[in-house]
């Protein structure tokens, strides 16, 4: 039996939960710029990581507050190995195609927004206005990411089957989200943030009236990979983003940049 | 500078009395400083020239992501990230409202783009130049986007209205880019023996690449005097060059960095820098398609447009079976 969680200690990895999602996220999208598809795909690709990491630097920069060692949120960032990271598997997986970048971007979108909703109304008013400076920029991705599934799976017969492989691929990734252990039950307690298990009648109703439009088929499997948000097993494609991430900051200890 | 070597399609300028009436209008319209209209009556070279030079300009912005984007899975700050791509962004905003410029002038952003994969089209002689370490991002900057400003302010008062005022937005985004880059290799400067030795090192490798962006000397550019009769280009090469000089040797010594050319020098009695001219050799061999970047500078934009082929027909289709279902319903 493990004691509960001190309340600081899941603030923090609540935080980190929120932090390395946008983080990881943010750099796997990064990855596309001037790679795009279109002009105006790269314009956007490249507005929705910068997004990202902005909303990193509030989270790692909380997180480090809490922690309560003088972290910055740069050291959060660029020292911890893998183990230590607390994102979803489904922002570390590779970016693939346009399609499963886009199709990735949408199922996290569509978490997100429902997540910030209900952190508008966090106990905890550093949470609350992060959710409140971040909600419209998360809105406006999901409408773009939605838009485009809809544009890609309703569109010609290949762009259809891309986007239907790319689903297939990425839903066992979707049920992590809404996993909960003590982490959550304490945060829950605290008035923090929701249970996660809480926002997925919300989050079905959404993916299911936007992949309808896009003509898709969401896979009958309720299977979910896990690890990630835990720290337990991430995949091993996190490494090796974290070895181009980190690399500056592990090579030239100390320097200010 | 972003556009070198534009081709003229002028067999030089003509005196006034060979003009048609009409080429004398157009050039009494431009000598007392009109902006000329996509609707206007224009000679057709004129339309060409600028085509090319606006062209040139749109795809030096669009592969000028690619050196850049090589170093934002890199940065060493999330703010340094959030300022490259920011930066990146801004650059592929500015290809955007260049292409429109040029479609005022009856050419499509997608031939355009065509004729930049198969190479018929340029792009700026800079971007086939490869960014090795972090400064280089500030070198960047500092020097291509400082480059960049000194070609194109004056280009805010060129003839073809649409050209000047795409100018005009495009010059403030470059000035901020200009003072970023400097802050960032400001900090390398500042740093530690190693981040100065980076700093260093960029500016050696990337200052004789900035001078050539100016296009090759003033003796050997035969196509200007069209171009300046017609107010597209508004200096010559070599005064844009002094003037970058001029600009930017104070701040490499403030930067507290060597000269990156032992022929640099004040010259009193001009009251300029005297400098080494770059290796012209090496500028026609870039633009020959011989640089040390060209080949796969074309490749990465070659294969994201034919990787994206899917994607816009994709989008294509669905906008058709949308509009088709608009008409249905009417
Ligand atoms: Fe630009
Ligand atoms: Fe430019
Ligand atoms: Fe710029």
């Amino acid at each position: 039996m493990s004691t509960p969680l001190k309340r600081d200690e899941a603030f923090l990895q609540f935080l980190l939960r929120m932090g390395d999602n946008t983080l990881i996220l943010g750099h796997r999208v990064s990855e596309w710029c001037g790679h795009a598809p279109v002009l105006e795909e790269d314009i956007a690709l490249a507005n929705t990581a910068l997004d990202l990491i902005g909303q990193t630097q509030f989270w790692l920069g909380l997180a480090g507050e809490v922690q309560g060692e003088g972290k910055s949120a740069d050291d959060i960032a660029f020292l911890r190995d893998v183990w230590d990271f607390r994102n979803l598997l489904l922002v570390e997986v590779p970016n693939g195609d346009f399609g499963h970048t886009l199709m990735r971007q949408f199922l996290f979108d569509a978490w997100h927004s429902i997540q910030l909703g209900r952190l508008l109304k966090s106990s905890d008013a550093r949470v609350a206005a992060i959710a409140e400076k971040t909600a419209k920029e998360v809105a406006y991705h999901l409408e773009r990411s939605a838009d485009t599934v809809v544009g890609l799976g309703d569109g010609s017969e290949e762009s259809r089957r891309r986007m239907q492989e790319a689903l297939d691929y990425l839903w066992p990734y979707v049920g992590e989200m809404f996993q909960s252990d003590d982490v959550d039950a304490a945060m829950v307690a605290a008035g923090i943030a929701p249970d996660p298990a809480s926002l997925r009648d919300e989050y079905d109703a959404l993916i299911s009236r936007v992949l309808a439009g896009a003509t898709l088929t969401i896979p009958d499997s309720r299977f979910g990979h896990k690890g990630g948000r835990t720290g337990k097993m991430h995949t091993e494609h996190l490494g090796h983003l974290l070895t181009q991430m980190q690399w500056l900051q592990r090579a030239y200890p100390g320097a200010n940049w | 500078m972003y556009a070198q070597m534009v081709q003229s399609t002028g067999k030089g300028v003509k005196s006034s009395e060979d003009m048609t009436p009409e080429e004398r209008a157009f050039q009494a319209r431009i000598d007392a400083g009109e902006k000329i209209e996509p609707k206007d009556w224009m000679p057709p070279a004129y339309r060409k020239n600028l085509i090319r030079q606006i062209g040139q300009h749109a795809h030096s912005e669009i592969v000028g992501q690619l050196p850049e984007g090589n170093w934002i899975t890199r940065a060493p700050t999330l703010e340094r990230k959030a300022i490259l791509l920011a930066k990146v962004q801004d650059e592929a905003g500015h290809g955007l409202y260049l292409y429109c410029a040029a479609e005022t002038l009856g050419v499509s952003r997608d031939d355009l783009t065509e004729m930049l994969l198969d190479g018929r089209m340029k792009y700026s002689s800079i971007f086939n130049y490869p960014t090795l370490n972090w400064s280089d991002i500030g070198a960047v900057g500092w020097l291509v986007d400082g480059a960049a400003i000194i070609n194109q302010v004056p280009l805010q008062r060129t003839s073809f209205g649409p050209y000047a005022r795409a100018m005009v937005r495009v010059c403030k985004e470059e000035s901020f880019h200009a003072r970023q880059g400097f802050d960032a290799i400001r900090k390398m400067a500042d740093g530690t023996p190693a981040q100065k030795r980076m700093a260093q090192d960029s500016l050696n490798r990337l200052w004789f690449p900035a001078l050539m962006m100016f296009g090759p000397p003033d003796k050997d550019s035969p196509h200007s005097a069209q171009s300046m009769a017609w107010k597209i280009k508004m200096n010559t090469n070599d005064e844009l060059r002094q003037k970058f000089v001029d600009q930017t040797v104070p701040q490499i010594e403030f930067l507290g960095l060597d000269l990156p050319d032992s022929g640099i020098q004040w010259n009193e009695e001009h009251g300029h820098y005297d400098y080494t001219d770059p290796d012209w050799s090496e500028f026609f061999d870039v633009l020959k398609g011989n640089g040390p970047c060209n080949v796969d500078r074309l490749a990465a934009r070659n294969k994201a447009w034919d990787d994206g082929k899917w994607v816009r027909d994709g989008l294509m289709a669905h906008a058709k079976k949308k509009a088709a279902a608009k008409v249905a319903a009417e």
